[in-house]
């Protein structure tokens, strides 16, 4: 392995976006001392501008790809491709943070260094190239995260969900961990590369138990970070007790991030040995699919509703991993695109709708949501038509590719009852269609102020996204297409 | 830009004008949507103006590629079969705009403008060349109906609008499975390119195959035709829509289920739709008379007109699977004629509704003396949907008996019986309705036919006498089409698939 001890100009460009993240989580830190209580929206601001200059920078970084730091970051694509998509999760969720932190009164400049750092952890996992590079990463990001779960301090729920998030979260990684362990007493190796490259030829290919345990114990660490069945018992939970801004977060950002790295794992290092591990693949997701989709059936809140749902889309991206190809791989990240657009949407509305203390989280609350505010109501129907998987949105095109991805892999029976779910999962979207449009207004509708500017900001964008991925899904397509013949 | 492409823009354009217009200006958004609806109908009767009946090729094609990988094109035609059918839904939709006028008062933007959006998805169903575009189309048709039923419907509107998408959903999943796996093979969606592989033997699917495609498309368009035993959503979405809502499901969307058999599942899937025609037959008989059956005993004067839909849609599919060149003419021709007669007898309940409040027919008597024109108007329109010679539903429905005697006459013996079942259902609730004793309820509240009302339901009249007394002006071009469908199921079983032709026969001498 050649070892460069003076990394050169290009490989820092190459780190530029965590750089930045990191640089501006650490100043907001300092800053929320210096400032106290005072000029509360100068964070958001600033947290803004930083992951605007990040993503420019992902962007640039983008212009030179290469590895860098002796190739345990590697800048492709794909690592682009995913990079755009957490920091861009970020950027909406900050924007639906501003009225939320000022309505539970909690806007603190710690709030947002916490977000940066996730947003700078996830970077770091989906552009490297090393298993303790990816290890590293997962940690700044989680940690970060259990934090974010319990922002709200006087809230229980939200302790719960930090307390809940935090000791499964670190089973997690701690299995994770021992199968990056096994792994390297089997191959010698952490890169991913060399593994792929051992496990094909080298004499790690005689000894394919050790190996299984090691892809498995991944596996299993991995499914629990995108809380893929049966793994995923803790995301409702969370996505309930978190505050919603962080919530939407939660089911976007550190889930991309986890199937990016599982993408990159198993496409790449335990890419030799697909046939073993794709029945375990294709389980888990006809699992996370079903279960996610008949227990969403009787949620009456909200949050665990769209929790449950997040459940049953991982259950879709990981229809594309069982793919185990170049096609699928390009679904699943055309899929997680759409996916964080459409949830962190949806989440925005109820952040919107939920009212001081979040009292108004039920299904029910919805109640006249399109007389009060057709507007919202229209934007929040785009969300969920994508959701449900109606054409002309980004969810349809996305569920479109996974599905026509396993058809071509042959996996003909997964693609049928995963798409039968997507019709179960089209009753229980409906129901909040149907409590929007069709009922009296409610109490929480009745005294809804108007959308602020920065909500507004994080509907429309996405809604536009999710219509543009719908309408015009070639662009992206195309560029994840692109991106995932580098991974290998 | 040709004139089909204008005219499946307008009522997007319409559309999405009627977004912006503001939400108080209850008036200027009537007037809009029906302008627009107006324009897209002249629109389409340029179509029918221009199209060449002695042309076997599709016509005012637009190809144009939309997505690069999977290849998918917005490729849209015209033949025999489609050019009535958008006909169709661009001369109900202003008639829709019309009968809405007064009776919508809440949210009327929203409804006039899905309305059109609705128009926009029909017109594109019928015109898609691509099997992904047909898809998209498809869908889109379902979320305005969605709406429509479930915001300003009747008392139980939620419960089937969630039935209607669900069944819809559960079943175009399905077909969204075959259309992939067709893809795959035939590394495209264009459906006369698919066609073209199958007929030079380039595409091949095993028998085993072939079944598992066409169940896969079969069951999508039977949930929507809809087919005895999955007819269950239709009685809940007819009562439940408003009236709009119920003519354009009745009048077209129904029509989506019947379109699709013969465009797609015949041609692409011949031997096991040969091999598959005798029981489907069966439930199309089945359907024929269980439905007029249950019409008859229908206190509800939507449900029943809901039930006569499900038996007169029994005729078109018998036609359709009797494979012979007078059944799916006049499948075809009563697709066409169902969309106007029962189109306006939903119209006419929806006038009798508007005026007593209450669609239970005991509710009702001696409406002829208060109302005379009503009464002559629904006389009219009753009379051509039992098969009165001279209007419109006489020559379908005595092309389908013809064809599918042809085929097997024991299936016209069965399917007559539902001719005279439906002589008898619309005559007691014609009777039970406008004769007899006249209630003070009635006498107060019916009056005559407004000047609005009589410019919505009078094209319907006309049409219906048109069609009855000269066939020719729309046969034609119809037979063109199934003609060339005919020739492609055989042409492809000659090839192909052998065994399952040859069950047909046995299934035939039984």
């Amino acid at each position: 392995m050649p070892v460069n001890f003076a990394p050169g100009a290009v490989e820092y460009l190459r780190f530029l976006p965590e750089i930045i993240l990191i640089a501006a989580g650490t100043l907001l830190m300092v800053l929320d001392v210096i400032l106290r209580k005072q000029a509360q929206e100068i964070y958001g601001h600033l947290s803004i501008a930083a992951l605007v200059a990040a993503l420019l920078g992902a962007l640039w970084a983008n212009s030179s790809p290469g590895p860098a730091f002796s190739g345990i970051l590697i800048v492709d694509g794909f690592a682009t491709f995913f990079r755009v998509l957490v920091i861009g999760v970020g950027i909406l969720t900050v924007l639906s943070s501003y009225r939320f932190l000022r309505r539970e009164g909690a806007e603190a400049g710690e709030y947002h260094a916490l977000l940066l750092f996730s947003v700078a952890g996830q970077c770091v996992m989906v552009s490297s190239n090393e298993l303790i590079m990816i290890f590293i990463g997962l940690e700044i990001s989680s940690i970060s995260s259990y934090v974010l779960a319990g922002y709200l301090r006087d809230d229980k729920r939200a302790n719960e969900a930090a307390l809940k998030y935090f000791l499964l979260g670190s089973f997690a990684t701690a299995f994770f961990l021992y199968g990056v362990a096994v792994v390297y007493g089997m191959t010698g190796t952490t890169y991913l590369n060399a593994i792929q490259a051992a496990l094909s030829s080298g004499p790690a290919a005689s000894a394919p138990v050790f190996i299984g345990v090691a892809a498995a114990l991944m596996f299993v660490g991995l499914a629990f970070k995108v809380s893929g069945a049966p793994f995923q018992v803790w995301a409702p939970d969370v996505y309930q007790g978190a505050p919603t801004p962080v919530a939407a977060f939660l089911s976007a950002a550190p889930k991309a991030a986890a199937f990016a790295i599982f993408l990159r794992i198993f496409m790449t290092a335990f890419e030799p040995i697909a046939r073993e591990w794709y029945p375990l693949v294709w389980i888990s997701a006809l699992l996370s699919m079903t279960i996610g989709n008949f227990a969403a059936l009787t949620q009456s809140n909200i949050k665990r509703l769209l929790g449950y749902s997040s459940i049953a889309n991982a259950g879709y991206v990981l229809v594309a991993l069982a793919a185990r190809s170049q096609v699928g791989t390009a679904a699943a990240m055309f899929y997680l695109a759409a996916y964080a657009l459409m949830n962190v949407g949806a989440f925005a509305v109820v952040a919107h709708l939920s009212g001081k203390g979040e009292r108004f989280l039920s299904v029910d609350d919805f109640a006249g949501l399109g007389t009060r505010q057709p507007i919202t109501a229209a934007l929040l129907s785009i969300f969920l038509l994508s959701l449900i998987g109606v054409p002309l949105t980004g969810g349809f095109f996305g569920k479109f590719y996974i599905f026509k991805a396993a058809l071509d892999s042959h996996l003909v029976w997964l693609t049928v009852l995963g798409l039968l779910n997507s019709a179960v999962a089209a009753y229980y979207y409906l129901r909040i269609l149907v409590v929007m449009y069709m009922r009296e207004p409610s109490a929480a509708t009745a005294e809804l102020e108007p959308l602020p500017f920065g909500l507004r900001a994080a509907l429309v964008i996405p809604a536009l996204g999710t219509l543009f991925l719908g309408i015009f899904p070639a662009w992206v397509l195309d560029f994840a297409g692109k991106s995932s013949l580098l991974l290998r | 830009m040709n004139p089909l492409d204008i005219v499946l823009a307008i009522p997007l354009v319409g559309f999405l004008v009627m977004l912006l217009v503001p939400r108080s200006a209850e008036k200027m958004i009537r007037l809009i949507s029906l302008g627009f609806s107006l324009v897209a109908f002249i629109a389409s009767l340029g179509l029918a103006i221009g199209f060449q009946t002695g042309l076997a090729a599709e016509q005012f094609s637009t190809d144009v590629v939309w997505i690069y990988s999977p290849n998918i094109h917005y490729h849209v035609s015209l033949d025999g079969l489609s050019l009535w059918l958008i006909i169709l839904t661009t001369l109900l939709t202003p008639i829709c705009i019309l009968i809405s006028w007064q009776s919508i008062k809440a949210r009327s933007k929203e409804f006039f403008a899905f309305l059109l959006l609705l128009e926009f998805g029909l017109t594109g169903v019928f015109a898609a060349q691509d099997l992904f575009l047909f898809y998209v189309f498809w869908e889109i048709s379902l979320v305005p109906m969605y709406f429509l039923i479930g915001i300003w419907g009747h008392e139980r509107r939620i419960y089937a609008a969630v039935k209607f998408f669900l069944y819809t959903m559960a079943a175009s999943v399905l077909m969204l499975t075959g259309i992939i796996y067709v893809y795959n093979h035939a590394h495209t969606f264009n459906y006369s390119d698919i066609l073209a592989m199958l007929g030079n033997g380039r595409l091949h699917f095993n028998n085993t195959e072939q079944i598992l495609l066409f169940l896969a498309f079969f069951v999508a368009f039977a949930v929507k035709v809809p087919i005895f035993p999955l007819h269950t959503w239709l009685p809940d979405a007819h009562v439940e829509a408003p009236t709009a809502g119920s003519v354009m499901l009745a009048s077209v969307m129904l029509k989506m289920g019947t379109y699709g058999l013969l465009r797609f599942c015949l041609p692409m899937f011949p031997g096991a739709a040969r091999a598959c025609a005798p029981w489907i037959v069966v439930l199309a008989i089945i359907g024929i008379i269980y439905g007029a059956l249950v019409a008859m005993v229908q206190p509800n004067m939507k449900k029943l007109v809901a039930y006569s839909s499900v038996s007169h849609l029994g005729f078109v599919v018998l036609g359709i699977f009797s494979f012979t060149q007078m059944g799916m003419d006049g499948a075809v021709y009563q697709m066409l004629n169902h969309g106007i007669s029962t189109g306006a007898l939903f119209v006419l309940v929806g006038y009798l509704y508007e005026r007593r409040h209450s669609l239970a027919i005991a509710d009702y008597g001696g409406v002829a003396t208060p109302a005379p024109w009503l009464s002559t108007v629904f006389m009219i329109t009753m009379l051509a949907s039992i098969g009165l010679p001279l209007l419109n539903n006489f020559i379908g429905e005595f092309l389908v008996l013809q064809g599918s005697a042809q085929a097997n006459f024991h299936w016209t013996i069965f399917a007559t019986i539902g001719v005279i079942l439906s002589a008898c259902y619309m005559l007691w609730l014609y009777q039970r309705v406008f004769y007899g004793e006249t209630p003070d309820e009635v006498r107060h509240h019916i009056f005559d036919l407004k000047p609005r009302e009589w410019v919505a339901i009078l094209p319907l009249i006309a049409m219906m006498v048109w069609m009855g007394v000269y066939s020719q002006s729309f046969l034609p071009a119809v037979r063109r089409t199934t003609a060339h469908i005919l020739d492609q199921t055989q042409v492809n079983v000659q090839f192909q698939v052998k065994a399952p032709a040859s069950r047909v026969e046995v299934a035939h001498a039984r």
